[in-house]
């Protein structure tokens, strides 16, 4: 891939930088607002995908955009998992239980410090699903037709 | 250092380990399968180590739970929040249930993933991108571990999909354009299996506006009365009940259903075709359907015949079918198969019949099944990595003189699946036998019921043990036995490979010395106790509300 | 009764593309369809309309009590549902879509008629 139209890039390059920020700002406030980690990864995504779609690619490029967000995919799971186990592990004497609230009593009800570890699988979920759906697009834009009679 | 500690704390507590073991089950292959891709960029060997650590812990926690199980079950509820409120009252939150019945089926499930994982450690020698082979392979165990343990229907979907998708990429693992074409296949019918359980668990939800296995086997005993008076919820009831079973028997791939199973079993790589031969269909199709049925609807006999009836119908169509289209293939594999559906078969016709003694049987014949026809895939695979050949055809005979371990699992194994004495397929086929001429008995003394139907069915699937042993000695015939045109230079497979197969028949063999002494009264005479109780397991998981309802 | 006639018509056109298409591709629009359409059936059944009252998402903006919870909220379950099996709709969409361009890479085609090449 080479890029598209100069007005193409411009648009891109102011507008993917706004959509990173606002997928963040789904992922952090998932725990107060519609949203979440999903949605904000998501659109985490389409912000990546879009500047990947305006620009264009070499396939070195394409090659480390995998492997890292492979590693970034994989290290989102094990910190969604990391979080659920800490409950479990944590509070010993058999207090503890599989996603327990690791922060019971902290922050303010209703500001973004708040809802103990919910936050906190929200943005391993977000990570997960944003370098997941942009290893998605990579593997499919990248399958060349090498198909040859 | 203070986790580990607090981990050892855990442990020391006894009860509270028990206790905490169905989310270890589930966060210990989950774990894995998120680090197995990232370890084996750093080194090949490390996917492989944290793949087997995960595969023996849950081996050793599996086993742990059938030895110290008690009568009640462990409910284990995922209950985040301050909802203190309403939670005496109702299950807010997704609950785990294992009792003896789940207990069994997570015993079968990671003994075989385990002994898969030791063939596959040479086997897959030859096959690029084992780092992704490692999770997929870890996330198929992931979903049939939570299947198996979940308390909740749609829980249960969400597991089934987790095991089913990472299937259609294992299936499809080889990258051979058949290969492909049966993970393509085999995906479009599982898929719309999945889709139609989505939707009857939407109709569910509508109807009683729960999820909870126990809340609903509940709520289905309510309902009974309603049924009674309007006759279009009695239509509905049936509607949801028949896409229910639809979509089970398409992932256990009894006959009507089954055209995918001949191309998708054989292309996966030999440890994964054991795997989906060995538990796949049995946790997806079979268990989550008899879950919902005995314990969800508490369906019996007496209840509701029509659905038993279904059952043996759907049962006897798969022994036949699958029996006769196995006696005329050409592909090692392919045979095998065939070999499942007809296997699968049994156990839904004891499952069908309903009685102790069926029940007994068919869930030894899960277990019978899962090692015999393990075994004989992983022959298969022992085959192909040394000859590259799986036509019978083109094999052409003689092998057991290179090949005398394989041979003489394989040859151990048909006699276990077929039914010999002294092996467990023998008394898992004949306690299903029995059960029917229980049935039987029982039937003669009410003139309303026909008798000899039912040792009609007894008969058939009788003679049909015998086609069995028939097709799976058409290749100890084709194959190892005889003798070759000319000369070859072949050796016994590696070590460990040969180590996995020793030890299936090794199981089979302690199987059927034990099953009187140990296998029927600790382990499978329970596990059918679980499922004849009927909907008392709603009262075991959620006393509080039985109590509270009269 | 009209949601519900509405999402089985559109199931039922998933499934015609599914079995009469021999297209992957048209395969998989064929899935996607089913698929929204269940998602969107069971995503209704959330909405109970109460007569008089508003029907309020289901976010907790004050403390009420558990009669006025239940009745003025819309059901929170489906949508949580929902949302877990839109993405396992993705997962299947994007899977199903990679082995179809796989396919092609080997076979050159994208019909299911050419590629048949299991039998028995």
């Amino acid at each position: 891939m080479s890029g598209m139209t100069p007005i193409v890039k411009v648009i891109a390059r102011t507008v993917a930088g706004f959509i990173f920020v606002y997928g963040c700002y789904i992922i952090l406030y998932g725990h107060l607002s519609p949203g979440g980690g999903f949605a904000g990864g998501a659109i985490v995504a389409a912000g990546l995908i879009l500047s990947r779609l305006a620009f264009g690619t070499s396939a070195a490029q394409e090659r480390s955009t995998s492997i890292s967000s492979s590693i970034f995919e994989s290290s989102g799971g094990i910190l969604f998992l990391l979080v659920a186990v800490l409950g479990l592990v944590i509070f010993a004497q058999g207090a503890g239980f599989f996603f327990k609230n690791l922060f019971p009593e902290f922050g303010k009800g209703g500001t973004l410090v708040s809802a103990g570890s919910i936050p906190l699988s929200n943005i391993a979920i977000g990570i997960k699903v944003g370098a997941a759906m942009l290893s998605i697009f990579v593997v499919l834009a990248s399958t060349k037709y090498i198909f040859k009679e | 250092m203070e986790i580990l500690n607090a981990l050892i704390n855990i442990t020391d507590k006894g009860a509270g380990f028990l206790h905490s073991i169905p989310a270890l089950l589930i966060a210990i292959p989950l774990g894995a399968a998120f680090l197995a891709p990232i370890l084996f960029k750093l080194w090949k060997r490390l996917a492989e180590i944290i793949t087997g650590l995960a595969v023996t812990a849950c081996l050793v926690l599996a086993i742990y739970l059938v030895l110290f199980l008690g009568n009640t079950p462990i409910v284990y509820t995922f209950s985040g929040g301050n909802w203190e409120f309403i939670q005496n009252l109702l299950p807010l939150g997704i609950v785990f249930v294992v009792d003896k019945l789940a207990a069994f089926m997570l015993l079968v499930v990671s003994i075989l993933v385990f002994f898969a994982y030791l063939f596959g450690l040479k086997y897959l020698e030859r096959f690029t991108g084992l780092g992704k082979y490692y999770t997929l392979y870890l996330l198929m165990f992931t979903g049939m571990i939570g299947l198996v343990m979940t308390g909740d229907l749609f829980n249960m979907f969400v597991f089934m999909e987790i095991a089913a998708i990472s299937s259609y990429a294992l299936v499809a693992f080889g990258t051979e354009p058949e290969e492909l074409e049966a993970g393509f296949k085999y995906m479009v019918m599982g898929e719309i299996a999945s889709i139609m359980i989505l939707l009857s668990i939407a109709f569910i939800y509508s109807s009683t506006s729960t999820l909870n296995l126990a809340h609903l086997s509940y709520a289905f005993t309510q309902m009974q009365t309603q049924m009674a008076s309007t006759p279009g919820f009695r239509a509905g009831f049936y509607f949801v009940l028949i896409l229910l079973m639809f979509s089970f028997s398409l992932k256990a791939a009894l006959v009507p259903f089954h055209s995918w199973l001949p191309d998708a079993h054989p292309s996966a790589p030999a440890p994964i075709s054991a795997l989906l031969s060995g538990v796949f269909i049995k946790v997806l199709g079979v268990y989550a359907m008899v879950r919902i049925l005995y314990n969800v609807y508490g369906f019996s006999w007496e209840s509701s015949p029509e659905v038993f009836t279904a059952l043996i119908v759907l049962g006897l169509a798969s022994i036949i079918a699958g029996s006769l289209l196995a006696l005329n293939q050409k592909d090692y594999k392919r045979l095998l198969a065939y070999s499942s559906i007809s296997q699968v078969g049994y156990i839904i016709l004891g499952f069908g019949i309903g009685n102790l003694f069926a029940l007994i049987g068919a869930l030894a014949h899960i277990l019978a099944h899962a090692l015999g026809k393990g075994l004989l895939f992983l022959t298969s695979g022992s085959v192909v990595y040394r000859t590259g050949e799986r036509d019978l055809g083109k094999l052409g005979g003689g092998l057991g003189k290179y090949m005398p371990w394989t041979s003489l699992t394989y040859n151990l194994g048909a006699l276990s699946v077929a039914g010999i004495p002294p092996f467990l397929g023998f008394f898992s086929k004949m306690f299903i036998i029995l059960g029917a001429i229980d049935l039987a008995r029982v039937w003669d003394s009410d003139p309303s019921k026909p008798g000899w139907t039912m040792i009609a069915v007894a008969i058939i699937a009788g003679l049909f043990a015998v086609v069995t042993l028939g097709y799976l000695l058409k290749i100890t015939n084709q194959v190892f036995w005889g003798k070759s045109e000319e000369k070859r230079t072949l050796k016994e497979s590696p070590f460990i490979m040969v180590f996995a197969m020793v030890s299936l028949v090794v199981l089979l063999l302690a199987g059927g010395v034990a099953f009187f002494f140990w296998l029927k009264p600790e382990l499978l005479g329970p596990a059918a106790d679980v499922l004849l109780k009927g909907t008392k397991y709603g009262e075991l998981v959620l006393p509080g509300l039985f109590g509270a309802g009269g | 009764m009209l949601i519900l006639g509405i999402s089985l018509v559109l199931i039922l056109i998933g499934l015609y593309a599914i079995i009469t298409k021999r297209n992957m591709i048209k395969v998989a629009v064929g899935f996607a369809l089913m698929e929204y359409a269940v998602n969107f059936l069971f995503a209704i059944i959330g909405f109970h309309k109460v007569p008089g009252m508003k029907i309020i998402p289901p976010i907790l903006m004050e403390v009420k009590t558990t009669a006025n919870v239940l009745s003025s909220y819309s059901d929170p379950v489906p949508q949580a549902l929902v949302l877990t099996s839109i993405v396992i709709g993705l997962g299947v969409t994007a899977f199903m879509l990679s082995l179809a361009l796989r396919i092609y890479n080997r076979i050159g085609s994208f019909d299911l008629d050419e590629i048949k090449r299991l039998k028995g």
